[in-house]
């Protein structure tokens, strides 16, 4: 009654496994390891790579401060006291020049006594790139006088004006960030050190060891954090030198700051010592050191990074803070706090608001941390 | 109930007394005190200080006992609300905080309160219609808001009132005001001028709090119950605010703990930038002076003034999750 449905038969072998071999791209995918499978992660989010080309920018910026600086930050400009931002501009009177600044004009208002700054169109500056400007010591090592850009000869490039000693803000911003950018992550390495080993452990021991150290954290915390910050700093000596008023303020900050990263560390581990491959590490004999730093920690450093990356962000602010109000860094050093604290008088930000400027890079750094922080925390668990 | 509030109280005994060593310890730490300061500055002038006068200040602010002596006199001094004596002032500390602490609170409170008020509905908003632009709009305010630490926006706000209506915004009140004890007409300045420092500083918690809200709710907003409530045909207004948001706001409030201290850090810094008559000012000017029982205090205040918020939060936690009541025992 009924024939046979004529089909199509593949003449092949039949290869049972065929469905489940993997390409070659999907094979590395799914053998990758932690790492890579978090930057596969990270990479997605747009704003945190971003952020983390911004970072990896300025911190470059930090390591040839010299070099892109026009000037020495410390040079006074005594014709040039509070001049205003230079615009550069590429065209002069419909001709093209190449970016050049008009030259400043200057005359004093007899009823303000103020110095008023006019472009001059006659005095057309041309910038020189790749030049030899104001002589430097590179780290304080090498004596150089190579600079990315120079004004003209005998002609002025104040880019983001220059403050009450007629120093130019701009070199003065970029030598800051050298101090403003390495105190958060030597800070954060601080606060690390002592996270992990204070985290590690109330968390792998329990008991009282875990309620002494929760007890501290709880009573460190419910401190204020900017007024703590503010007696401490108050406590360094005014004749420290600079450079130990420096390691003073990381410690500080160091030194208070570990508590978050102790509570991640500390919660994780409590979490994980209950898993399997901890019970067996333990039956196989292995000491607590060895169980918290081979196994219990590399599962989790991910995690600790992005809490430590969301941390510098409050450092760098902190120590901005610290110094705007003059417990922290003075000059002649010069960090984003510090030129700040010219910005604190209330006339000062009413005639000369370019003394404001430094707020911008402080504001785009945290930023930065902060998505990029994010970014890493999201990826952190690349597994779910 | 009255279990949890006693146990809870109990546990705040320790803390406070290790708060108060800390906070003595750190008024310790810088080199010399307020006597030496003052001898050296006499030396600077040109001055002979007077060797047996300064003896006998010494003996009488107690400087000349053993740390552990000081500290115990001081903090016994604190459980009867005597707060020291002010080196600076040549007054008692009490006295001389007294009213910058009233203003310092009812600018904490103020802008604790602005937070909740403004970051509530917002958050809810953001979760609800998340993706849209409205939330797209806000998250960036918000991260600007989180980014920006208080003081800074202090001095864009500052630049900006210069600029648009010729007038700095300092103070607290109005010039007329600062000699004059507290009044039903100085307090109507204070309105109208307290809004400034409570926006400026409430704005990064604010944003913290709208991220917290909405992340919270968002996790709530996908549950199961959810969609059988859905199903169910509740009303979408009644849906959300019968179940999901109760559970969110949890977090909410617990959180309390971490933004009151920010509060206070914020308000001591821009306190200093608007040149308000709060407790920032003047602790930075003890600080500076080696003026170390007003300093102490101030700091001693501040973290007791935190740990009263955790303790309201823990409360306010308790009446609203019945969970953290029974089972605070038994958890841990």
């Amino acid at each position: 009654m009924s024939q046979p449905i004529p089909h199509y038969v593949d003449p092949r072998p039949f290869d049972p496994q065929a469905g489940e071999r993997l390409s070659p791209e999907l094979e590395r995918y799914y053998m990758s390891s932690q790492w890579r499978m978090m930057w596969l992660k990270l990479r997605r989010h747009r704003l945190a790579v971003i952020s983390g080309a911004i970072l990896a920018a300025l911190y470059a910026m930090i390591l040839i401060a010299e070099i892109l600086a026009p000037y020495d930050p410390n040079t006074r400009h005594t014709e040039f006291i509070y001049a205003p931002p230079q615009d550069v501009r590429l065209f002069h009177e419909g001709r093209f020049v190449g970016p050049h600044v008009l030259g400043w004009e200057k005359s004093l208002d007899m009823d303000t006594l103020k110095r008023v700054y006019t472009p001059d169109p006659a005095k057309v500056e041309k910038l020189r790139f790749l030049c030899s400007g104001d002589t430097y010591r590179f780290w304080g090592l090498i004596e150089g006088s190579f600079h990315l850009v120079c004004p003209a000869e005998g002609g002025q490039f104040f880019w983001l004006g220059t403050d009450r000693l007629g120093r130019d803000m701009l070199s003065r911003m970029i030598s800051g960030a050298r101090i403003s950018l390495t105190i958060g992550v030597v800070g954060v390495a601080i606060s690390f050190v002592l996270g992990i080993a204070l985290g590690g452990l109330a968390g792998y021991y329990g008991g009282w060891v875990d309620a002494t150290i929760t007890r501290a954290i709880e009573i460190i915390r419910s401190f204020p954090k900017l007024p703590l910050f503010m007696a401490l700093s108050a406590a360094l000596p005014i004749w420290l030198p600079p450079i130990w008023v420096y390691f003073g303020i990381t410690m500080i900050v160091g030194l208070i700051d570990w508590t978050g990263l102790a509570r991640a560390v500390r919660s994780k581990l409590l979490a994980l010592r209950e898993e399997d491959f901890c019970t067996a590490a333990v039956l196989m004999g292995a000491n607590p050191r060895r169980i918290i730093g081979r196994h219990l920690l590399p599962s989790f450093m991910s995690h600790l990074v992005a809490v430590a990356t969301l941390n510098i962000p409050e450092m760098i602010l902190a120590e901005t803070a610290l110094s705007f109000l003059g417990l922290g860094l003075r000059p002649p050093v010069t960090s984003w706090g510090v030129l700040l604290t010219e910005a604190q008088n209330i006339n000062a930000v009413a005639l000369y608001p370019w003394l404001l400027l430094p707020i911008v890079p402080v504001v785009v750094t945290v930023l930065a941390f902060n998505f990029l922080g994010d970014g890493l925390r999201d990826a952190a668990d690349p597994y779910k | 109930m009255l279990a949890y509030l006693a146990r809870r109280l109990l546990v705040m005994i320790p803390t406070l007394v290790a708060i108060s060593a800390i906070v003595f310890f750190i008024i310790q730490l810088p080199p010399g005190d307020y006597l030496s300061t003052m001898v050296e500055e006499l030396l600077a002038q040109g001055e002979k200080p007077d060797g047996d006068r300064i003896r006998m200040l010494r003996e009488q602010f107690g400087l000349d006992r053993t740390p552990i002596e000081q500290y115990l006199h001081w903090a016994g001094g604190l459980l009867v609300g005597d707060l020291g004596w002010s080196f600076e002032y040549n007054l008692p500390v009490s006295q001389v905080v007294g009213e910058r602490l009233v203003m310092s609170f009812l600018l904490a409170f103020a802008a604790t309160l602005f937070t909740y008020i403004v970051a509530f509905p917002i958050g809810i908003y953001s979760a609800v219609r998340q993706y849209s632009v409205g939330d797209y709009a806000l998250t960036f305010v918000g991260f600007i808001g989180l980014a920006t630490p208080s003081f800074l926006i202090a001095l864009v706000v500052m630049h900006f009132s210069n600029v648009w209506f010729g007038a700095p915004v300092g103070g607290l009140y109005d010039p007329a005001y600062a000699e004059q004890p507290l009044s039903w007409a100085k307090f109507v300045s204070v309105l109208g001028h307290i809004w400034i420092p409570i926006v400026v500083i409430g704005l990064s918690s604010t944003a913290e709090m709208i991220r917290q809200l909405r992340a919270n709710l968002l996790d709530e907003l996908q549950r199961p119950y959810v969609v059988t409530g859905r199903a169910k045909g509740l009303t979408e207004g009644r849906l959300l605010f019968r179940y999901p948001l109760r559970m969110a706001l949890n977090p909410f409030i617990a959180d309390i703990g971490s933004i009151l201290p920010k509060l206070i850090s914020g308000s001591a810094i821009v306190g200093v930038v608007l040149s308000l008559p709060t407790n920032g000012p003047m602790l930075l000017r003890a600080l500076q002076s080696h003026d170390m029982y007003l300093a102490g205090s101030f700091l001693m205040i501040e973290a007791v003034l935190v740990v009263v918020g955790m303790l309201i939060s823990d409360i306010a936690l308790a009446l609203l999750d019945p969970r953290i009541r029974l089972g605070a025992g038994s958890e841990k």
